[in-house]
């Protein structure tokens, strides 16, 4: 147990430093950063000076090195933009972004496991038929479409709920609803193949042989098993939704990641980009992590596993 | 003039379980067809023959746990006279487990990989976990697993084949069931762990006083531990009666030819293995006369035109044949 979780953090760790290279390279890749920073219409000795300003005309492993040492103290640049640090321009979306993936993937969770077990219990029936037709729009319908339908229907006809911003919880449910539609279908199809290919098993049967109803055998064993796939989707589905939610909170003017991602691409700020980019890799390794982690609290054999 | 004592027939004396009649179903095609066989208490019967030819379906039709796409057509099951296809699913469930039970091919893949060994045997009883734990305890030892108290709160994986078989046993056997079924127990096992589980069924069959319908493909096994036989072929019962009498002078040629396809250790060495030419025809192939026809060396038209009806060929040994005579 203690070696499986050692190795994941050494792995998880490796990961983490390959993309802060990857992403160090890219950047330089694309040409001279210098250009991307400065003011429009601004002259060579203009460009030269803010070049030595930032570092960029020294050779590339001294910059590497540097980059490094600014990432170990959490320094990733002043925002040109917006004059202020990079890192506390994104910190202060971190809460938004992260409201708004939780409340997404508990409206996922909630609806889509259910429907997925109920459309693997229930198979051939019209409760698998009608299950299947809402997974499907839900997987279907565009986010900047059906946010809009529901913010006509529930903020504007009905006026149940705020058409767009973050005032209070409120505001959290339609974006929540819209951004976790994609999250339930994968779930609830994830869970029905999941919970079908473990009905099939040898020790279901083996479970009803000694007198447990159908129910029961699904409660007390194909549910633990048919656990294991749907962890993994639900944890790469966790970064989706941290860093997939571009355009849901462009349409509800949720001040986001997504949103600050758009803003400071439209803005050419360019700092900013590149720590949004380097936020999400870092998020999802995490999350891989943590998945691999709960699956050794789940089965036994990883747990025994050296 | 003295009248001679009646022999006695435990399988006729108020059998523990009985199947009449049974047909089963899939498109409407009868993969099994008229079965009728019975056991009593204490009894090991065996049901043999060919993968396809029923018996698994047979023994899951009993537990009223067929797969969705068969159908139960005519038939009566009957256990300690009661008609099981008569009962609800609730009342059918408080059968298994208690009065019937079940064991499996493969052990391990009839044990829940993500519950305790423990977990499992205890659930047979239908007490809480920590109720049960006694009970299950002093199972595990009695169908020989050394070390109870560890193994109890053990994985699946981390058991061998053998002595998952051994846990499926427990938990099958926990709540003292007339009757007991057992899927190929062994055919998924070493030769000497097979010899070893079927000694313990035998072993429980007698001290519990448990009814075991064995199903199997191998004869051999049949031989050590069945006390009699039923011999389907294509959904029917080609040949029943005792093991001896059959091993010694069997009645149909399918079971004829099943026997001498034994390997013996007088064979010559690297001698041709004896097999049956042909194959087991399809449901939706099935012949209107003998289903064995096609295969058969005594075959004749009257064979391929008329369904042989099971006959008593001497002291409850029964053969579906119209040349029962004449076969050697």
């Amino acid at each position: 147990m203690g070696r499986y979780i050692a190795g994941r953090l050494a792995q998880a760790a490796i990961a983490t430093f390959i993309v802060i290279t990857i992403v160090f390279f890219v950047m330089r890749l694309s040409g001279d950063p210098t250009l991307l920073l400065v003011p429009e219409g601004a002259n060579a000795a203009q460009i030269a000076e803010l070049r030595h300003a930032l570092g960029f005309d020294r050779p590339l492993p001294v910059q590497y090195l540097g980059y490094l040492n600014d990432l170990a103290h959490f320094d990733l640049g002043q925002s040109l933009v917006q004059r202020a640090p990079v890192w506390l321009i994104v910190q202060s979306r971190i809460p938004y972004t992260v409201a708004l993936a939780a409340g997404a993937l508990v409206f996922a969770l909630v609806t889509g496991i259910p429907a997925g077990i109920a459309m693997a219990v229930w198979r051939g029936g019209i409760t698998e038929r009608l299950l299947s037709a809402v997974v499907l729009a839900g997987q279907s319908l565009p986010t900047f479409w059906s946010g809009i339908l529901l913010i006509l229907l529930f903020g504007v006809s009905l006026r149940w709920l705020p058409t767009s911003g973050a005032d209070g919880p409120a505001s959290l449910v339609m974006p929540s609803v819209v951004l976790g539609a994609l999250a339930m279908s994968t779930f609830a199809r994830m869970t029905r193949i999941s919970v079908l290919e473990e009905l099939g098993r040898d020790y279901v049967t083996a479970a009803r042989a000694r007198g447990l109803s159908m129910g029961a055998a699904v409660m007390r064993h194909v549910l633990r098993n048919a656990a294991i796939p749907v962890l993994t989707v639900v944890a790469l589905e966790v970064g989706n939704l941290l860093a997939g939610a571009v355009i849901v909170e462009t349409v509800f003017t949720w001040p986001g990641i997504g949103q600050l991602a758009m803003q400071s691409i439209f803005a050419r700020d360019f700092l900013v980009v590149q720590a949004i980019v380097l936020f999400v890799s870092v998020v999802y390794i995490a999350l891989n992590l943590l998945t691999d982690l709960a699956y050794s609290a789940v089965d036994p054999r990883i747990r025994g596993m050296a | 003039m003295l009248l001679a004592p009646a022999p006695f027939v435990p399988a006729l004396f108020a059998p523990a379980l009985a199947v009449h009649d049974l047909n089963l179903l899939i498109d409407g095609a009868a993969v099994v067809d008229g079965v009728d066989f019975a056991v009593a208490s204490g009894e090991v019967m065996a049901l043999v023959g060919e993968s396809g030819c029923g018996k698994s379906l047979t023994a899951h039709a009993i537990m009223r746990l067929l797969p969705d796409a068969v159908r139960q057509g005519r038939g009566r099951i009957e256990l300690d006279g009661e008609n099981l296809s008569a009962l609800s699913e609730r009342q059918m469930r408080r059968v298994r487990g208690r009065r019937i039970s079940m064991i499996f091919q493969e052990p391990q893949a009839a044990l829940d990989p993500l519950s305790t060994v423990g977990a499992q045997v205890a659930e047979a009883t239908g007490l809480p976990r920590s109720q049960a734990r006694e009970a299950v305890l002093r199972m595990l030892a009695e169908v020989g697993i050394s070390d109870p108290a560890r193994r109890i709160d053990q994985y699946p994986f981390e058991l061998s084949g053998g002595m998952c078989q051994r846990v499926m046993i427990a938990s099958a056997l926990i709540a003292r069931p007339a009757v007991l079924i057992a899927d190929e127990p062994t055919t998924a096992l070493d030769v000497t762990i097979q010899a070893q589980i079927l000694d313990l069924l035998r072993r429980l069959a007698v001290e519990r006083g448990t009814a075991i319908v064995l199903i199997t493909h191998d004869m051999g096994v049949v031989a050590d531990i069945a006390d009699r036989v039923a011999v389907m072929y294509a959904g029917r019962i080609a040949e029943t009666g005792d093991t001896a009498a059959i091993f010694a002078a069997p009645r149909h040629p399918y079971t004829a030819l099943l026997l001498a396809a034994l390997p013996r250790l007088t064979d010559v060495p690297r001698s041709r293995l004896a097999v049956i030419e042909g194959r087991v025809p399809a449901p939706a192939e099935f012949p209107p006369g003998c289903r064995f026809a096609g295969r058969c060396p005594l075959a004749d038209d009257h064979c391929r035109a008329e369904v042989p009806p099971l006959r008593d060929v001497g002291s409850g040994h029964l053969s579906a044949c119209w040349h029962s005579e004449a076969v050697r």
